[in-house]
């Protein structure tokens, strides 16, 4: 789409993109500039020398068991985070959407996590679930559950899961309330009328329509799990224990700034840079197809 | 409605109360630890009726912070927070709505190259391009600033794709006719498209609002002083070791403290909430 008023002017619209280029250039490119640049060099201990090495950083990580344990973990916990918000805030979402009194109430009382940062996300949960002293612990351990998320990596994986999945429902929850609103009553009614009853005509009417919503969230929910829940995992269980919670933008982080490995870390950066680009494609093709359909 | 089934209308209304006390679960259990003593948290299990030490704790982290952890303030944080927040939803606003104004009312050579040098933005995340980022900003001599707490922050794609999307909805006759009446580029922007957009400024600004202040990564790598502490960097710097060693009901104090402003945010401003949220996302 395209204005077809116009103004004219030699130099203005320069200088109106300048500020947005300027930022743009200074704080992304050139810094994905030098990640791709790092990710072909190997520094030595003391950063005092650095050699080319080409692709022996991608082929030391590809070798490396931690990276791929680490992509199976990022694998795993995206996945887990991805299914259940979308199932739990589906469920709110169809309930909220078929009652009439009190919805504004619901939907006040549900979307307020979206405001908690991911990191004070996890202080809530790991507090909840501490080993000795939390309140979720006590009771787990009363029904014979032995709980300490510090030792056992299940666990750990589970809490991280638990306060991600918690942040995103909300956000999820608004999406498909907007998506259930859209539909036509009138189709819903006529599947009552050719007697389909209310689970039969979410599975063959409303769950349908709803797939655009759907795999939408489901692409927004799996980039929110790689990169957003970093804080989470940084406020609880660090990656551990033994590596069990180290998801791959969590590796990035230990191996360039607590362990300053320079070249890994980057290698590790243009990874993940080549997965964003890729699913941001894949959300972008749906987008175009979704506006041709509809 | 399409029919009246009672009681699915009853199981509906059951699972809604239970999913809202579920999530709400966390945070009253934060706010009644905020209450209490450090000996009640520690007596499993804490009891789950708020104590008589809210005025003590809460003055306590908003003056001196904790005893064995940070030792910054939290009144500090919480104003630091507030700048980087408040800065990087203006920025981001300001920047991105005059770019957005040049690329959908001018026609000029390299138009096309700008929009996909800003929309590509949208694939690199802070997270892939932490160190190098970080070299960037403490090359130019930034660390522990504001500015570079905010700047690298403030490009933003989805912003500047929002009033593109708005812009290109405003009818052309308004333009014709400023035009007509002599009105330059700036002085149509300032007076006709500026009020327009006021909706979709105040969505943004929540939306951006909300992500500024609860940035974690980034202001963990540059402020190394105390005295830059956000508060969302503060209550993790307050936990230094296991469960015995925190001061609990001071931690949860300065939660509640951090989670206040963005979902107060959220609740009072839903209606524009809503709006930035789903319209970001198109």
């Amino acid at each position: 789409m395209e204005k077809r008023v116009v103004f004219r002017s030699a130099w203005l619209p320069y200088a109106l993109l300048a500020p947005q280029i300027a930022v743009t250039i200074v704080f992304f490119f050139w810094p994905a500039a030098q990640a791709v640049w790092f990710s072909f060099q190997l520094q030595d201990a003391f950063g005092l020398r650095t050699e080319f090495v080409g692709l022996e950083n991608f082929k030391a990580l590809f070798a490396d068991p931690h990276y791929l344990a680490s992509f199976r973990t990022t694998a795993v916990f995206s996945a887990l985070v991805a299914f259940w918000g979308i199932a739990i805030s589906l469920l709110f979402a169809t309930m909220a959407d078929r009652v009439l009194r009190g919805a504004l109430a619901y939907k006040t009382l549900l979307i307020w996590p979206y405001a908690v940062a991911p990191a004070v996300a996890g202080v809530l949960w790991a507090f909840l679930f501490a080993p000795s002293i939390g309140i979720v612990t006590y009771v787990l351990k009363r029904w014979g559950i032995d709980w300490n998320w510090i030792i056992q990596g299940d666990q750990a994986m589970l809490l991280i899961v638990v306060a991600s999945v918690w942040k995103q429902i909300s956000y999820n929850f608004l999406f498909f309330l907007a998506g259930l609103q859209s539909i036509p009553k009138s189709l819903i009614e006529a599947a009552a009328i050719d007697g389909a009853g209310p689970m039969r005509r979410f599975w063959t009417v409303v769950f349908p329509l709803l797939s655009p919503t759907t795999f939408f969230l489901l692409v927004v929910n799996i980039v929110y799990a790689f990169f957003d829940t970093f804080g989470v995992i940084d406020a609880t269980t660090q990656g551990g224990p033994a590596q069990a919670t180290q998801i791959l933008v969590y590796k990035v982080y230990y191996d360039g700034v607590k362990a300053a490995d320079l070249g890994g870390s980057s290698a590790q950066s243009v990874i993940l840079m080549a997965i964003v680009i890729a699913l941001t494609a894949v959300q972008f093709r749906f987008v175009e197809k979704r506006v041709q359909y509809s | 409605m399409v029919e009246n089934r009672p009681l699915l209308t009853a199981l509906s209304h059951a699972v809604l109360i239970l999913g809202v006390l579920a999530v709400a679960f966390p945070l009253y259990v934060t706010f009644v630890a905020s209450t209490l003593r450090l000996e009640e948290i520690m007596s499993v299990p804490m009891p789950l009726l708020p104590g008589d030490q809210l005025l003590q704790n809460y003055s306590q982290v908003l003056g001196a912070g904790t005893t064995t952890g940070s030792k910054a303030p939290v009144s500090t944080m919480l104003f630091n927070s507030s700048v980087m927040a408040v800065a990087i939803a203006l920025g981001k606003i300001a920047i991105s709505i005059i770019a957005s104004f040049a690329i959908v009312y001018f026609r000029f050579p390299l138009r096309n190259f700008f929009f996909w040098m800003i929309f590509v933005t949208l694939m690199l995340p802070v997270e892939v391009r932490i160190i190098p980022t970080f070299k960037v900003v403490s090359d130019l001599g930034m660390l522990n600033s504001y500015v570079g707490l905010t700047l690298p922050l403030i490009a933003s794609a989805t912003a500047t794709f929002l009033f593109r999307q708005f812009f290109l909805t405003v009818p052309d006759e308004l333009a014709e006719a400023a035009r007509i009446d002599g009105a330059g580029p700036m002085r149509f922007f300032l007076d006709v498209l500026l009020p327009l957009s006021k909706t979709s400024i105040a969505a943004l600004f929540v939306i951006q609002f909300i992500y500024g202040w609860n940035q974690y990564l980034w202001p963990l790598l540059i402020t190394g002083d105390e005295s830059m502490y956000t508060v969302v960097i503060g209550i993790n710097r307050m936990i230094v070791g296991g469960d015995a060693a925190n001061e609990w009901n001071l931690v949860m104090a300065t939660a509640i403290l951090a989670l206040i402003p963005p979902a107060l945010v959220v609740v009072l401003m839903q209606k524009w909430f809503v709006k930035g949220l789903v319209e970001t996302e198109k």
